[in-house]
């Protein structure tokens, strides 16, 4: 079983897809994604897989072709980055509310303007409530695994809905690593048959899918919709035992890396985990009790296993890669504080927006976010919790 | 991860002159003697004959870090005329090394590098190459000197592990392998310290 190599982000997702082998591909090519539907297209050209590749004139018709693909019975995939989801923005909703469980590798990148082609998570955070489920990735064996793991949550019967699989643009999507593949056999087996109730082909049982939704029946739906995502939840746990049985690799909603006795710790999601756990052992070694939670699943949000590991902590610091512009934090911010909200003594909450852009952030950055914190838990005083760093200031700023 | 147990470079090079292909082609290396490798360019408008600047992470176990690398302990330098315009020994260790693709000597370079006091290596890749390959293609070389300077893997292994990849790479092409071949050799002699 496995094979050990090295594999760029984008590598890993293309041949996770390739193992798949979809259906359908429809694909229009952007940085840093287009490496996926390029590498994936060579597969199709080779006769590698059966898949039928989609060369669209638009990420909208992109999305529209997965739409109608997975609504006739079929598995169809895309991949793509920040203004090309923005331009699927209408059939993301259309997806989920058709409940068809197409799967998008997103390569994270920060939505214009200024221009940017580097990484952030304002692309994905934006179709936040679009009804997607949202995978993210610290490497590129996570991006592969989540891929793999994708499929068969999405098409379960109680869920139903599409999933992005995210991972940061250029820091993994680009990032040549060690990575373990699983044989094409086992994922294969992993993924199974799509096997939709019904289907646009299927003759016995004639349907119409996305026709108009009256007032007298849209909520029904709307509500149906939210429990499939409720739902989610206990599918992904249980897709992430069977594949922990497979590789031995664990997924759950996220990873709590020494969180047993600490007592102050981090939420983060994506690569810059990685960055933040070498903070971490750093002020371990000096004998501080610091941990970290790096979030896989931000949709559905894991609101009460979060509070729960939470609980504990004296006073946490939220990572946002995104710039909400609330006025007020973060999305994750916003979403992690009000998980907090029901824990008896409840730890302080501030907020760090960070990485916007492809700006770095370092192993000192976070040794300096620890150290706030302690002084937060000593001193009683969060202060300004909507905060920013590595950003240049302007004099007269605060 | 002990500090110790990591070694981290930086390449400088033109957009054009395969200064990601040769960090790739270290992380490949590095990958099949065992190790855990990051091998990733830093991108932005990407335009021939621009600067680049791209990093190899080479440890025994994974390194966690996804952030740049701004104190290695080697930089490599794949185009001379760089030195001009970027601060190539910024971060350096004075314990690590810098390499330079350059016919000058070593001795003849340092007042150019900003009072760095660590080791300097100077490779003429663009005359190792012509020799060899038959045209300037600096990062073959200045990936063989790389190697040799900082021994991240033993020297006879590399050579015999460019071989298998290049006749994989060169199946249909294999006079491209014997200059490749060629080249690494002589750079590994012809690296020159100072």
């Amino acid at each position: 079983m496995g094979k050990k190599t090295r594999l760029s982000g984008n590598e890993a997702i293309a041949y996770a897809m390739k193992q798949i082998n979809p259906d359908v591909m429809g694909a229009f090519p952007i940085t840093p994604s287009t490496e996926i539907p390029q590498y994936f297209a060579s597969y199709v050209a080779n006769g590698e897989v059966d898949t039928e590749f989609v060369a669209v004139e638009s990420e909208h018709s992109a999305m529209s072709t997965c739409y109608a693909a997975q609504a006739a019975g079929g598995r169809a995939v895309t991949a793509t980055s920040s203004a090309g989801m923005a331009l699927m923005w209408e059939m993301l909703y259309v997806t989920s509310s058709a409940r068809l469980p197409v799967t998008m590798a997103l390569v994270n990148r920060a939505l214009t303007g200024p221009i940017n082609i580097n990484n952030d998570h304002s692309d994905s955070m934006g179709a936040r409530d679009s009804g997607w489920i949202q995978l993210y990735s610290e490497t590129n064996q996570e991006a592969y695994d989540n891929y793999i793991q994708a499929i068969p949550i999405g098409e379960n019967g109680k869920v139903r809905l599409p999933v992005m699989v995210c991972q940061d643009g250029f820091i993994t999507s680009h990032a040549v690593e060690n990575i373990e593949l699983l044989d094409d056999e086992e994922v294969k087996k992993f993924v199974g048959e799509y096997k939709p109730e019904n289907y646009l082909l299927k003759k016995e049982n004639p349907l119409a899918v996305g026709p108009y939704d009256i007032s007298n029946y849209y909520m029904e739906h709307k509500k149906q919709q939210a429990e499939a995502m409720k739902n989610a939840k206990a599918v992904i746990l249980s897709i992430a035992k069977k594949f922990e049985q497979l590789t031995g690799r664990k997924y759950g909603f996220f990873e709590s890396y020494q969180m047993e006795d600490a007592e102050t710790a981090l939420v983060i999601i994506g690569s810059s985990a990685g960055t933040a756990k070498e903070a971490v052992r750093r002020l371990r070694q000096a004998g501080k009790k610091v941990g970290l939670i790096k979030l896989r699943v931000f949709r559905p949000f894991p609101a009460e296993e979060l509070a729960a590991e939470m609980s504990g902590v004296k006073a946490v610091a939220v990572m946002d890669k995104a710039e909400g512009f609330s006025a007020c934090g973060g999305p994750l911010f916003a979403e992690v504080r009000s998980a907090l909200y029901d824990v008896k003594n409840r730890p302080f909450a501030i907020n760090y927006v960070y990485g916007l852009g492809g700006r770095d952030i370092c192993v000192e950055h976070f040794e300096m976010i620890y150290d706030n914190l302690f002084e937060i838990a000593k001193t009683g005083n969060p202060g300004e919790v909507y905060r920013h760093i590595g950003q240049r200031e302007q004099e007269g700023d605060k | 991860m002990k500090d110790k147990d990591i070694m981290e470079f930086r390449w400088h090079g033109r957009g054009g002159q395969g200064a990601k292909t040769a960090c790739l082609l270290l992380a490949d290396v590095a990958f099949t003697s065992g190790k855990h490798v990051q091998g990733f360019p830093e991108y932005g408008p990407e335009r021939m004959g621009a600067p680049i600047t791209a990093y190899n992470r080479i440890s025994s176990e994974r390194c966690l870090v996804h952030s740049n690398i701004y104190n290695p302990d080697f930089v490599i330098v794949i185009d001379e005329t760089l030195l001009a315009s970027v601060d190539v020994t910024r971060g350096l260790k004075e314990t690590g090394a810098i390499i330079i693709n350059s016919e000058k000597t070593p001795h003849e370079l340092r007042t150019l590098l900003g009072g760095y006091k660590g080791k300097v290596y100077t490779i003429n890749a663009r005359k190792i190459s012509e020799e060899t390959i038959g045209k300037n293609m600096p990062n073959t070389p200045m990936l063989a000197a790389a190697v040799k300077v900082s021994n991240v893997v033993d020297s006879d292994n590399f050579i015999k592990d460019m071989e298998a990849s290049f006749r994989h790479k060169f199946k249909t092409r294999p006079h491209v392998v014997e200059g490749n071949m060629k080249a690494i050799k002589k750079s590994l002699q012809e690296v020159c310290a100072g």
